[in-house]
Protein backbone atom coordinates (compact mmCIF):
# COMPACT_ATOMS: atom_id res chain seq x y z
CA UNK A 1 0.00 0.00 0.00
CA UNK A 2 1.17 3.45 -0.81
CA UNK A 3 1.43 5.42 2.41
CA UNK A 4 1.33 8.78 0.67
CA UNK A 5 -1.95 8.09 -1.05
CA UNK A 6 -4.41 8.82 1.78
CA UNK A 7 -2.89 12.25 2.15
CA UNK A 8 -3.07 13.03 -1.54
CA UNK A 9 -6.66 11.78 -1.65
CA UNK A 10 -7.67 14.07 1.19
CA UNK A 11 -6.32 17.19 -0.46
CA UNK A 12 -8.17 16.50 -3.70
CA UNK A 13 -11.20 15.26 -1.79
CA UNK A 14 -11.36 18.45 0.23
CA UNK A 15 -11.13 20.54 -2.92
CA UNK A 16 -14.00 18.60 -4.52
CA UNK A 17 -16.13 19.01 -1.39
CA UNK A 18 -15.42 22.72 -1.29
CA UNK A 19 -16.33 23.16 -4.97
CA UNK A 20 -19.55 21.17 -4.44
CA UNK A 21 -20.60 23.36 -1.52
CA UNK A 22 -19.79 26.58 -3.40
CA UNK A 23 -21.71 25.35 -6.44
CA UNK A 24 -24.71 24.49 -4.24
CA UNK A 25 -24.77 28.02 -2.85
CA UNK A 26 -24.46 29.55 -6.33
CA UNK A 27 -27.12 27.13 -7.62
CA UNK A 28 -29.70 28.31 -5.10
CA UNK A 29 -28.61 31.94 -5.36
CA UNK A 30 -31.30 33.03 -7.88
CA UNK A 31 -33.94 31.91 -5.36
CA UNK A 32 -32.28 33.92 -2.61
CA UNK A 33 -31.89 36.87 -4.97
CA UNK A 34 -35.56 36.77 -5.91
CA UNK A 35 -36.62 36.74 -2.26
CA UNK A 36 -34.22 39.52 -1.24
CA UNK A 37 -35.26 41.69 -4.20
CA UNK A 38 -38.89 41.33 -3.20
CA UNK A 39 -38.02 42.73 0.23
CA UNK A 40 -36.41 45.93 -1.07
CA UNK A 41 -38.09 49.28 -1.68
CA UNK A 42 -38.36 50.13 -5.39
CA UNK A 43 -35.38 52.48 -5.51
CA UNK A 44 -33.12 49.79 -4.04
CA UNK A 45 -34.39 47.10 -6.39
CA UNK A 46 -32.95 48.88 -9.43
CA UNK A 47 -29.62 49.93 -7.91
CA UNK A 48 -26.70 49.59 -10.29
CA UNK A 49 -24.54 47.71 -7.78
CA UNK A 50 -25.10 44.41 -6.04
CA UNK A 51 -26.85 44.76 -2.71
CA UNK A 52 -27.08 41.38 -1.01
CA UNK A 53 -29.31 42.61 1.83
CA UNK A 54 -31.82 45.48 1.72
CA UNK A 55 -30.86 48.75 3.45
CA UNK A 56 -34.51 49.25 4.27
CA UNK A 57 -36.32 45.96 4.55
CA UNK A 58 -39.93 46.34 3.48
CA UNK A 59 -42.98 44.14 3.03
CA UNK A 60 -44.79 46.72 0.89
CA UNK A 61 -44.61 44.49 -2.21
CA UNK A 62 -46.24 41.64 -0.35
CA UNK A 63 -48.96 43.97 0.85
CA UNK A 64 -49.38 45.12 -2.75
CA UNK A 65 -49.52 41.55 -4.13
CA UNK A 66 -51.98 40.49 -1.45
CA UNK A 67 -54.28 43.48 -1.75
CA UNK A 68 -53.99 44.69 -5.34
CA UNK A 69 -54.21 41.34 -7.12
CA UNK A 70 -56.62 38.44 -6.81
CA UNK A 71 -53.97 36.30 -5.21
CA UNK A 72 -56.37 35.25 -2.45
CA UNK A 73 -58.64 33.64 -5.04
CA UNK A 74 -55.64 32.10 -6.79
CA UNK A 75 -54.48 30.51 -3.55
CA UNK A 76 -57.94 29.13 -2.94
CA UNK A 77 -58.19 27.76 -6.49
CA UNK A 78 -54.73 26.19 -6.28
CA UNK A 79 -55.40 24.58 -2.91
CA UNK A 80 -58.81 23.24 -4.00
CA UNK A 81 -57.65 21.89 -7.37
CA UNK A 82 -54.38 20.44 -6.06
CA UNK A 83 -56.22 18.63 -3.25
CA UNK A 84 -58.85 17.45 -5.73
CA UNK A 85 -56.23 16.07 -8.11
CA UNK A 86 -54.36 14.39 -5.24
CA UNK A 87 -57.37 12.73 -3.63
CA UNK A 88 -58.85 11.53 -6.93
CA UNK A 89 -55.56 10.32 -8.40
CA UNK A 90 -54.31 8.53 -5.29
CA UNK A 91 -57.79 7.20 -4.47
CA UNK A 92 -58.52 5.69 -7.87
CA UNK A 93 -54.93 4.44 -8.19
CA UNK A 94 -54.85 2.60 -4.89
CA UNK A 95 -58.04 0.72 -5.81
CA UNK A 96 -56.91 -0.09 -9.34
CA UNK A 97 -53.41 -0.99 -8.16
CA UNK A 98 -54.84 -3.40 -5.59
CA UNK A 99 -57.17 -5.05 -8.09
CA UNK A 100 -54.39 -5.54 -10.63
CA UNK A 101 -51.92 -6.77 -8.04
CA UNK A 102 -54.10 -9.11 -5.97
CA UNK A 103 -57.23 -10.09 -7.84
CA UNK A 104 -57.73 -12.30 -10.88
CA UNK A 105 -60.27 -11.06 -13.40
CA UNK A 106 -60.62 -11.47 -17.18
CA UNK A 107 -59.51 -7.98 -18.30
CA UNK A 108 -56.55 -7.79 -15.97
CA UNK A 109 -53.75 -8.10 -18.56
CA UNK A 110 -55.24 -5.69 -21.17
CA UNK A 111 -55.81 -3.14 -18.39
CA UNK A 112 -52.22 -3.42 -17.21
CA UNK A 113 -50.96 -2.97 -20.79
CA UNK A 114 -53.20 0.07 -21.19
CA UNK A 115 -51.71 1.61 -18.05
CA UNK A 116 -48.14 0.89 -19.15
CA UNK A 117 -48.89 2.24 -22.64
CA UNK A 118 -50.47 5.42 -21.33
CA UNK A 119 -47.22 6.03 -19.49
CA UNK A 120 -45.73 6.89 -22.89
CA UNK A 121 -48.48 9.15 -24.19
CA UNK A 122 -47.66 12.84 -23.84
CA UNK A 123 -50.72 14.50 -22.27
CA UNK A 124 -49.67 17.78 -23.89
CA UNK A 125 -50.92 16.53 -27.26
CA UNK A 126 -54.39 16.09 -25.80
CA UNK A 127 -54.85 19.77 -24.87
CA UNK A 128 -57.02 20.48 -27.91
CA UNK A 129 -59.45 17.67 -27.17
CA UNK A 130 -59.41 18.25 -23.44
CA UNK A 131 -60.41 21.82 -24.14
CA UNK A 132 -63.22 20.79 -26.49
CA UNK A 133 -64.43 18.18 -24.00
CA UNK A 134 -64.40 20.56 -21.04
CA UNK A 135 -66.09 23.28 -23.10
CA UNK A 136 -68.84 20.86 -24.15
CA UNK A 137 -69.30 19.79 -20.55
CA UNK A 138 -69.48 23.44 -19.50
CA UNK A 139 -66.51 23.00 -17.18
CA UNK A 140 -64.17 25.75 -18.41
CA UNK A 141 -63.46 28.26 -15.65
CA UNK A 142 -64.36 25.74 -12.97
CA UNK A 143 -62.43 23.66 -10.45
CA UNK A 144 -63.72 20.43 -11.99
CA UNK A 145 -62.49 21.58 -15.40
CA UNK A 146 -59.02 22.27 -14.01
CA UNK A 147 -58.90 18.97 -12.12
CA UNK A 148 -60.26 16.38 -14.58
CA UNK A 149 -57.63 16.41 -17.34
CA UNK A 150 -54.87 16.33 -14.70
CA UNK A 151 -55.86 12.89 -13.46
CA UNK A 152 -53.68 10.95 -15.89
CA UNK A 153 -50.88 9.69 -13.63
CA UNK A 154 -50.41 6.00 -14.51
CA UNK A 155 -47.16 5.94 -12.56
CA UNK A 156 -49.06 6.05 -9.26
CA UNK A 157 -50.86 2.81 -10.11
CA UNK A 158 -47.60 1.22 -11.23
CA UNK A 159 -45.93 2.09 -7.91
CA UNK A 160 -48.91 0.81 -5.88
CA UNK A 161 -48.93 -2.45 -7.83
CA UNK A 162 -45.23 -2.96 -7.12
CA UNK A 163 -45.72 -2.40 -3.40
CA UNK A 164 -48.83 -4.57 -3.15
CA UNK A 165 -47.03 -7.32 -5.07
CA UNK A 166 -44.44 -7.39 -2.31
CA UNK A 167 -46.83 -7.87 0.58
CA UNK A 168 -46.27 -11.52 1.63
CA UNK A 169 -49.24 -13.69 0.58
CA UNK A 170 -49.42 -15.09 4.13
CA UNK A 171 -51.25 -11.95 5.24
CA UNK A 172 -53.81 -12.36 2.55
CA UNK A 173 -54.33 -16.03 3.15
CA UNK A 174 -54.74 -15.53 6.89
CA UNK A 175 -57.32 -12.80 6.28
CA UNK A 176 -59.24 -14.97 3.85
CA UNK A 177 -59.23 -17.80 6.40
CA UNK A 178 -60.84 -15.33 8.81
CA UNK A 179 -63.51 -14.70 6.21
CA UNK A 180 -62.46 -11.10 5.73
CA UNK A 181 -63.91 -9.39 2.66
CA UNK A 182 -61.66 -7.89 -0.05
CA UNK A 183 -62.53 -4.43 1.26
CA UNK A 184 -61.39 -5.34 4.74
CA UNK A 185 -58.18 -6.83 3.39
CA UNK A 186 -57.50 -3.71 1.37
CA UNK A 187 -58.32 -1.23 4.13
CA UNK A 188 -57.01 -3.19 7.12
CA UNK A 189 -53.94 -4.86 5.64
CA UNK A 190 -52.68 -3.49 2.33
CA UNK A 191 -53.27 0.23 2.77
CA UNK A 192 -52.03 0.42 6.40
CA UNK A 193 -48.92 -1.60 5.46
CA UNK A 194 -48.11 0.99 2.79
CA UNK A 195 -48.91 4.29 4.51
CA UNK A 196 -45.42 5.54 3.76
CA UNK A 197 -45.89 5.12 0.02
CA UNK A 198 -49.32 6.72 0.14
CA UNK A 199 -47.93 9.71 2.03
CA UNK A 200 -45.03 10.08 -0.38
CA UNK A 201 -47.17 9.74 -3.51
CA UNK A 202 -49.77 12.16 -2.15
CA UNK A 203 -47.18 14.82 -1.42
CA UNK A 204 -45.65 14.68 -4.90
CA UNK A 205 -49.03 14.51 -6.62
CA UNK A 206 -50.00 17.65 -4.70
CA UNK A 207 -46.76 19.35 -5.76
CA UNK A 208 -47.27 18.32 -9.42
CA UNK A 209 -50.84 19.63 -9.38
CA UNK A 210 -49.84 22.88 -7.68
CA UNK A 211 -47.10 23.40 -10.27
CA UNK A 212 -49.20 22.45 -13.30
CA UNK A 213 -49.15 25.24 -15.84
CA UNK A 214 -50.29 24.36 -19.37
CA UNK A 215 -53.71 22.90 -18.63
CA UNK A 216 -54.83 25.33 -15.90
CA UNK A 217 -53.62 28.11 -18.19
CA UNK A 218 -55.90 26.88 -21.01
CA UNK A 219 -58.88 25.89 -18.89
CA UNK A 220 -59.35 29.28 -17.27
CA UNK A 221 -59.97 32.69 -18.79
CA UNK A 222 -61.47 34.47 -15.79
CA UNK A 223 -58.83 36.06 -13.58
CA UNK A 224 -60.60 35.06 -10.36
CA UNK A 225 -60.63 31.37 -11.36
CA UNK A 226 -56.89 31.11 -12.10
CA UNK A 227 -54.57 28.93 -10.09
CA UNK A 228 -51.67 30.81 -8.52
CA UNK A 229 -49.14 29.28 -10.91
CA UNK A 230 -50.99 30.83 -13.83
CA UNK A 231 -52.22 33.93 -12.04
CA UNK A 232 -48.80 35.36 -11.24
CA UNK A 233 -47.88 35.36 -14.94
CA UNK A 234 -50.99 37.27 -15.94
CA UNK A 235 -50.29 40.40 -13.96
CA UNK A 236 -48.01 42.42 -16.23
CA UNK A 237 -50.59 45.13 -16.66
CA UNK A 238 -51.46 45.61 -13.04
CA UNK A 239 -47.82 45.62 -11.95
CA UNK A 240 -46.36 47.82 -14.68
CA UNK A 241 -42.59 47.47 -14.31
CA UNK A 242 -42.59 46.78 -10.61
CA UNK A 243 -40.20 43.85 -10.54
CA UNK A 244 -40.30 43.58 -6.78
CA UNK A 245 -44.07 43.13 -6.71
CA UNK A 246 -43.87 40.43 -9.38
CA UNK A 247 -41.20 38.69 -7.34
CA UNK A 248 -43.26 38.98 -4.16
CA UNK A 249 -46.17 37.28 -5.94
CA UNK A 250 -43.77 34.59 -7.21
CA UNK A 251 -42.43 34.00 -3.69
CA UNK A 252 -46.01 33.63 -2.44
CA UNK A 253 -46.72 31.12 -5.25
CA UNK A 254 -43.63 29.03 -4.61
CA UNK A 255 -43.74 29.13 -0.82
CA UNK A 256 -46.26 26.32 -0.16
CA UNK A 257 -44.48 23.75 -2.34
CA UNK A 258 -41.04 24.76 -1.10
CA UNK A 259 -42.33 24.38 2.46
CA UNK A 260 -43.91 21.01 1.66
CA UNK A 261 -40.56 19.86 0.31
CA UNK A 262 -38.54 21.13 3.26
CA UNK A 263 -40.96 19.52 5.74
CA UNK A 264 -41.22 16.18 3.96
CA UNK A 265 -37.84 16.09 2.25
CA UNK A 266 -37.36 12.34 2.67
CA UNK A 267 -40.83 11.44 1.45
CA UNK A 268 -40.57 13.72 -1.57
CA UNK A 269 -37.24 12.30 -2.70
CA UNK A 270 -38.54 8.76 -2.10
CA UNK A 271 -41.64 9.33 -4.20
CA UNK A 272 -39.69 10.94 -7.00
CA UNK A 273 -37.19 8.11 -7.29
CA UNK A 274 -40.09 5.64 -7.13
CA UNK A 275 -41.95 7.46 -9.88
CA UNK A 276 -38.91 7.03 -12.12
CA UNK A 277 -38.92 3.28 -11.50
CA UNK A 278 -36.06 3.13 -9.01
CA UNK A 279 -36.64 1.73 -5.56
CA UNK A 280 -34.82 4.05 -3.15
CA UNK B 1 -56.64 -21.40 -0.88
CA UNK B 2 -60.32 -21.18 -1.76
CA UNK B 3 -61.10 -18.59 -4.36
CA UNK B 4 -64.46 -17.62 -5.67
CA UNK B 5 -63.60 -16.42 -9.21
CA UNK B 6 -66.92 -14.75 -9.93
CA UNK B 7 -67.01 -12.80 -6.68
CA UNK B 8 -63.36 -11.89 -7.07
CA UNK B 9 -63.92 -10.53 -10.59
CA UNK B 10 -66.92 -8.54 -9.39
CA UNK B 11 -64.91 -6.90 -6.62
CA UNK B 12 -62.12 -6.22 -9.09
CA UNK B 13 -64.47 -4.47 -11.51
CA UNK B 14 -65.85 -2.32 -8.71
CA UNK B 15 -62.32 -1.37 -7.70
CA UNK B 16 -61.17 -0.45 -11.19
CA UNK B 17 -64.45 1.25 -12.17
CA UNK B 18 -63.56 4.80 -11.02
CA UNK B 19 -60.17 4.60 -12.68
CA UNK B 20 -61.56 3.18 -15.93
CA UNK B 21 -64.32 5.81 -16.02
CA UNK B 22 -61.83 8.66 -15.63
CA UNK B 23 -59.41 7.14 -18.11
CA UNK B 24 -62.11 6.57 -20.67
CA UNK B 25 -63.29 10.15 -20.37
CA UNK B 26 -60.02 12.06 -20.30
CA UNK B 27 -57.59 9.72 -21.98
CA UNK B 28 -59.03 7.21 -24.43
CA UNK B 29 -61.89 9.32 -25.75
CA UNK B 30 -59.75 12.46 -26.31
CA UNK B 31 -57.01 10.38 -27.96
CA UNK B 32 -59.51 8.90 -30.43
CA UNK B 33 -60.99 12.38 -31.00
CA UNK B 34 -57.53 13.78 -31.66
CA UNK B 35 -56.95 11.41 -34.58
CA UNK B 36 -60.41 12.08 -35.92
CA UNK B 37 -60.01 15.85 -35.65
CA UNK B 38 -56.72 15.77 -37.52
CA UNK B 39 -58.50 14.64 -40.70
CA UNK B 40 -60.99 17.54 -40.70
CA UNK B 41 -60.95 21.29 -41.23
CA UNK B 42 -62.74 21.92 -37.95
CA UNK B 43 -62.11 25.05 -35.88
CA UNK B 44 -61.18 24.64 -32.21
CA UNK B 45 -64.79 24.12 -31.19
CA UNK B 46 -67.42 22.98 -33.64
CA UNK B 47 -67.79 20.51 -36.51
CA UNK B 48 -65.71 20.42 -39.68
CA UNK B 49 -65.61 18.66 -43.04
CA UNK B 50 -63.56 15.58 -43.69
CA UNK B 51 -60.38 16.50 -45.55
CA UNK B 52 -58.44 13.26 -45.72
CA UNK B 53 -54.75 13.80 -45.08
CA UNK B 54 -54.63 17.42 -46.25
CA UNK B 55 -53.69 18.73 -42.81
CA UNK B 56 -50.69 16.41 -42.76
CA UNK B 57 -49.75 17.29 -46.32
CA UNK B 58 -49.52 20.96 -45.39
CA UNK B 59 -47.16 20.44 -42.45
CA UNK B 60 -43.86 20.01 -44.36
CA UNK B 61 -44.47 23.25 -46.26
CA UNK B 62 -45.47 25.18 -43.16
CA UNK B 63 -42.59 27.44 -42.20
CA UNK B 64 -43.74 27.74 -38.60
CA UNK B 65 -44.05 23.99 -38.24
CA UNK B 66 -40.51 23.58 -39.50
CA UNK B 67 -39.30 26.20 -37.04
CA UNK B 68 -41.10 24.35 -34.27
CA UNK B 69 -39.65 20.97 -35.27
CA UNK B 70 -36.13 22.34 -35.60
CA UNK B 71 -36.30 24.30 -32.34
CA UNK B 72 -37.59 21.27 -30.46
CA UNK B 73 -34.67 19.18 -31.75
CA UNK B 74 -32.28 22.03 -30.91
CA UNK B 75 -33.74 22.30 -27.42
CA UNK B 76 -33.39 18.55 -26.87
CA UNK B 77 -29.75 18.74 -27.97
CA UNK B 78 -29.12 21.66 -25.61
CA UNK B 79 -30.71 20.08 -22.54
CA UNK B 80 -30.70 16.27 -22.49
CA UNK B 81 -27.02 15.29 -22.55
CA UNK B 82 -25.62 18.52 -21.02
CA UNK B 83 -28.25 18.35 -18.29
CA UNK B 84 -27.44 14.73 -17.49
CA UNK B 85 -23.70 15.50 -17.37
CA UNK B 86 -24.21 18.41 -15.00
CA UNK B 87 -26.51 16.33 -12.79
CA UNK B 88 -23.99 13.48 -12.73
CA UNK B 89 -21.15 15.82 -11.77
CA UNK B 90 -23.26 17.32 -8.99
CA UNK B 91 -24.36 13.96 -7.64
CA UNK B 92 -20.75 12.71 -7.58
CA UNK B 93 -19.93 15.75 -5.47
CA UNK B 94 -22.97 15.35 -3.22
CA UNK B 95 -22.41 11.62 -2.70
CA UNK B 96 -19.02 12.35 -1.09
CA UNK B 97 -20.68 14.38 1.64
CA UNK B 98 -22.49 12.92 4.60
CA UNK B 99 -24.98 13.75 7.33
CA UNK B 100 -26.47 17.22 7.66
CA UNK B 101 -24.09 18.80 5.18
CA UNK B 102 -25.21 16.36 2.50
CA UNK B 103 -28.88 16.98 3.27
CA UNK B 104 -28.34 20.73 3.09
CA UNK B 105 -26.34 20.69 -0.14
CA UNK B 106 -28.80 18.30 -1.77
CA UNK B 107 -31.69 20.54 -0.73
CA UNK B 108 -29.98 23.57 -2.32
CA UNK B 109 -29.56 21.71 -5.62
CA UNK B 110 -33.02 20.17 -5.46
CA UNK B 111 -35.09 23.19 -4.44
CA UNK B 112 -35.53 24.63 -7.97
CA UNK B 113 -37.16 21.40 -9.16
CA UNK B 114 -39.95 21.81 -6.63
CA UNK B 115 -40.89 25.31 -7.83
CA UNK B 116 -43.68 26.07 -10.31
CA UNK B 117 -42.48 27.03 -13.78
CA UNK B 118 -43.90 30.52 -13.46
CA UNK B 119 -41.81 31.12 -10.34
CA UNK B 120 -38.73 29.87 -12.18
CA UNK B 121 -39.65 32.25 -14.99
CA UNK B 122 -39.95 35.23 -12.64
CA UNK B 123 -36.66 34.42 -10.89
CA UNK B 124 -34.63 34.14 -14.09
CA UNK B 125 -36.40 36.92 -15.90
CA UNK B 126 -35.23 39.07 -13.01
CA UNK B 127 -31.76 37.56 -12.67
CA UNK B 128 -31.10 37.95 -16.41
CA UNK B 129 -32.93 41.28 -16.72
CA UNK B 130 -31.30 43.46 -19.37
CA UNK B 131 -31.17 46.61 -17.22
CA UNK B 132 -31.13 45.46 -13.61
CA UNK B 133 -30.33 41.75 -13.68
CA UNK B 134 -27.56 40.62 -11.39
CA UNK B 135 -26.22 38.28 -14.08
CA UNK B 136 -25.44 41.29 -16.25
CA UNK B 137 -22.67 42.18 -13.81
CA UNK B 138 -21.07 38.91 -14.89
CA UNK B 139 -21.47 39.97 -18.53
CA UNK B 140 -19.73 43.27 -17.71
CA UNK B 141 -16.98 41.43 -15.89
CA UNK B 142 -16.26 39.11 -18.81
CA UNK B 143 -16.55 42.05 -21.20
CA UNK B 144 -19.53 40.94 -23.26
CA UNK B 145 -22.02 43.62 -24.20
CA UNK B 146 -25.25 43.33 -22.26
CA UNK B 147 -28.05 41.77 -24.28
CA UNK B 148 -31.80 41.52 -23.70
CA UNK B 149 -31.36 37.74 -23.65
CA UNK B 150 -34.92 36.60 -24.15
CA UNK B 151 -35.59 39.10 -26.93
CA UNK B 152 -32.68 38.04 -29.17
CA UNK B 153 -33.36 34.91 -31.18
CA UNK B 154 -29.82 33.53 -31.03
CA UNK B 155 -29.75 33.79 -27.24
CA UNK B 156 -33.25 32.58 -26.56
CA UNK B 157 -33.02 28.79 -26.87
CA UNK B 158 -29.65 28.41 -25.11
CA UNK B 159 -30.86 30.65 -22.28
CA UNK B 160 -34.14 28.76 -21.86
CA UNK B 161 -32.19 25.47 -22.03
CA UNK B 162 -29.89 26.75 -19.28
CA UNK B 163 -32.83 27.72 -17.09
CA UNK B 164 -34.47 24.35 -17.78
CA UNK B 165 -31.35 22.46 -16.73
CA UNK B 166 -31.23 24.53 -13.56
CA UNK B 167 -34.89 23.83 -12.92
CA UNK B 168 -34.95 20.07 -13.61
CA UNK B 169 -31.45 18.89 -12.63
CA UNK B 170 -32.66 18.08 -9.10
CA UNK B 171 -34.71 15.20 -10.44
CA UNK B 172 -31.76 13.62 -12.31
CA UNK B 173 -29.51 14.20 -9.30
CA UNK B 174 -31.85 12.14 -7.12
CA UNK B 175 -31.78 9.28 -9.60
CA UNK B 176 -27.98 9.39 -9.91
CA UNK B 177 -27.61 9.45 -6.12
CA UNK B 178 -29.86 6.39 -5.81
CA UNK B 179 -27.73 4.68 -8.46
CA UNK B 180 -24.47 5.63 -6.75
CA UNK B 181 -25.74 4.34 -3.41
CA UNK B 182 -26.50 0.98 -5.02
CA UNK B 183 -22.85 0.44 -6.00
CA UNK B 184 -21.26 -1.83 -3.36
CA UNK B 185 -18.55 -0.17 -1.27
CA UNK B 186 -16.30 -3.22 -1.55
CA UNK B 187 -15.71 -2.48 -5.21
CA UNK B 188 -14.33 0.94 -4.35
CA UNK B 189 -12.24 -0.51 -1.55
CA UNK B 190 -10.79 -3.03 -3.98
CA UNK B 191 -10.07 -0.25 -6.45
CA UNK B 192 -8.28 1.86 -3.82
CA UNK B 193 -6.20 -1.19 -2.75
CA UNK B 194 -5.15 -1.44 -6.38
CA UNK B 195 -4.14 2.19 -6.15
CA UNK B 196 -6.43 3.09 -9.02
CA UNK B 197 -6.60 6.81 -9.68
CA UNK B 198 -9.82 8.75 -9.15
CA UNK B 199 -10.43 9.06 -12.87
CA UNK B 200 -9.68 5.35 -13.49
CA UNK B 201 -12.03 4.32 -10.68
CA UNK B 202 -14.75 6.50 -12.17
CA UNK B 203 -14.22 5.17 -15.70
CA UNK B 204 -13.82 1.50 -14.80
CA UNK B 205 -16.20 1.20 -11.86
CA UNK B 206 -18.66 4.05 -11.40
CA UNK B 207 -19.53 4.81 -15.02
CA UNK B 208 -20.29 1.24 -16.18
CA UNK B 209 -22.19 0.36 -13.00
CA UNK B 210 -24.14 3.61 -13.18
CA UNK B 211 -25.00 3.21 -16.87
CA UNK B 212 -28.53 1.81 -16.32
CA UNK B 213 -29.38 4.93 -14.30
CA UNK B 214 -27.70 7.20 -16.83
CA UNK B 215 -29.73 5.74 -19.68
CA UNK B 216 -32.88 6.09 -17.58
CA UNK B 217 -32.12 9.75 -16.91
CA UNK B 218 -31.44 10.37 -20.60
CA UNK B 219 -34.68 8.65 -21.61
CA UNK B 220 -36.82 10.56 -19.13
CA UNK B 221 -35.20 13.86 -20.03
CA UNK B 222 -35.51 13.23 -23.77
CA UNK B 223 -39.22 12.51 -23.56
CA UNK B 224 -39.75 15.41 -21.17
CA UNK B 225 -37.96 17.94 -23.34
CA UNK B 226 -39.75 16.89 -26.53
CA UNK B 227 -42.90 18.15 -24.82
CA UNK B 228 -41.51 21.49 -23.72
CA UNK B 229 -43.88 24.44 -23.75
CA UNK B 230 -44.24 26.34 -20.47
CA UNK B 231 -40.82 27.98 -20.24
CA UNK B 232 -40.69 28.82 -23.94
CA UNK B 233 -44.12 30.40 -23.82
CA UNK B 234 -43.42 32.43 -20.68
CA UNK B 235 -40.00 33.69 -21.71
CA UNK B 236 -41.34 34.61 -25.18
CA UNK B 237 -43.58 37.23 -23.58
CA UNK B 238 -42.65 40.56 -25.13
CA UNK B 239 -40.09 38.87 -27.37
CA UNK B 240 -40.33 37.05 -30.70
CA UNK B 241 -42.61 34.03 -30.17
CA UNK B 242 -42.63 33.06 -33.84
CA UNK B 243 -38.88 32.51 -33.82
CA UNK B 244 -39.09 30.51 -30.60
CA UNK B 245 -41.83 28.07 -31.59
CA UNK B 246 -41.54 24.51 -30.31
CA UNK B 247 -43.92 21.66 -31.12
CA UNK B 248 -46.42 22.15 -28.29
CA UNK B 249 -46.25 25.92 -28.79
CA UNK B 250 -47.12 25.45 -32.46
CA UNK B 251 -50.07 23.24 -31.51
CA UNK B 252 -51.19 25.85 -28.97
CA UNK B 253 -50.87 28.66 -31.51
CA UNK B 254 -52.81 26.85 -34.26
CA UNK B 255 -55.59 25.70 -31.92
CA UNK B 256 -56.01 28.53 -29.46
CA UNK B 257 -54.77 31.64 -31.25
CA UNK B 258 -55.81 30.84 -34.83
CA UNK B 259 -58.82 28.63 -34.13
CA UNK B 260 -57.63 25.86 -36.49
CA UNK B 261 -58.43 22.71 -34.51
CA UNK B 262 -57.87 20.34 -37.44
CA UNK B 263 -54.43 21.63 -38.37
CA UNK B 264 -53.38 21.77 -34.72
CA UNK B 265 -54.52 18.17 -34.26
CA UNK B 266 -52.40 17.00 -37.21
CA UNK B 267 -49.31 18.54 -35.61
CA UNK B 268 -50.30 17.00 -32.26
CA UNK B 269 -50.53 13.56 -33.87
CA UNK B 270 -47.03 14.03 -35.31
CA UNK B 271 -45.66 14.89 -31.85
CA UNK B 272 -47.62 11.99 -30.37
CA UNK B 273 -45.98 9.58 -32.84
CA UNK B 274 -42.50 11.04 -32.30
CA UNK B 275 -42.80 10.53 -28.54
CA UNK B 276 -44.16 6.99 -28.94
CA UNK B 277 -41.42 6.01 -31.40
CA UNK B 278 -38.72 7.47 -29.16
CA UNK B 279 -40.18 5.68 -26.11
CA UNK B 280 -40.37 2.33 -27.85
CA UNK B 281 -36.88 2.66 -29.34
CA UNK B 282 -35.49 3.60 -25.95
CA UNK B 283 -37.24 0.71 -24.30
CA UNK B 284 -35.86 -1.74 -26.86
CA UNK B 285 -32.35 -0.29 -26.59
CA UNK B 286 -32.42 -0.55 -22.81
CA UNK B 287 -33.65 -4.12 -23.03
CA UNK B 288 -30.94 -5.01 -25.54
CA UNK B 289 -28.13 -3.50 -23.49
CA UNK B 290 -29.64 -5.07 -20.39
CA UNK B 291 -29.59 -8.56 -21.84
CA UNK B 292 -26.05 -8.07 -23.14
CA UNK B 293 -24.80 -7.25 -19.65
CA UNK B 294 -26.33 -10.43 -18.30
Amino acid sequence: MNLASPHRFNAIGFAITLVTVICAVLWAFPIYWGIVSSLKPDDEVVRAYIELWPDNLTFEHYVFALTQTQIGYWYMNSIATAIGVTVLTVGTSVFAGYAISQLRFPLRRPLWWLILASFMVPTQVLIINHFVLMANMGLLNSWAGIILPQLIHPVIIIVYKQFFDQVPTDFREAAIMDNASEWRILFKVYIPMNWGVTAALSIVTFIWAWNAFLWPFLAVTRTDMMTITVGITQTNDSFGVYYASELAAAVLAGFPVALAYLLFQRRVTEAITLSAGIKG
Amino acid sequence: MIRNPRKEALVAYLLIAPFVAIYGLIFIYPTAQLFHLSFTDAPLIGPGDFLGTDNYGRLPGDRRFNTALWNTAYFVALTVIPGAMIALAISLGVSRLSGRLQALVLALFFLPYILPVSVVYRLWDWTLNFQFGIAMHAFDLVGIDRVPIFKVTGWFMPAVAFVTIWWTAGFSILLFLAGLRAIPREIYEAASLDNASRWRTFRKVTWPLLWPVTSLVLTIQLILQLKIFDQVYLFSDGGRPNDNLVMVYYIFQRAFERDQGGRAAAAAVVLFLIVIVVSVLNFQLMRLSGSRNK
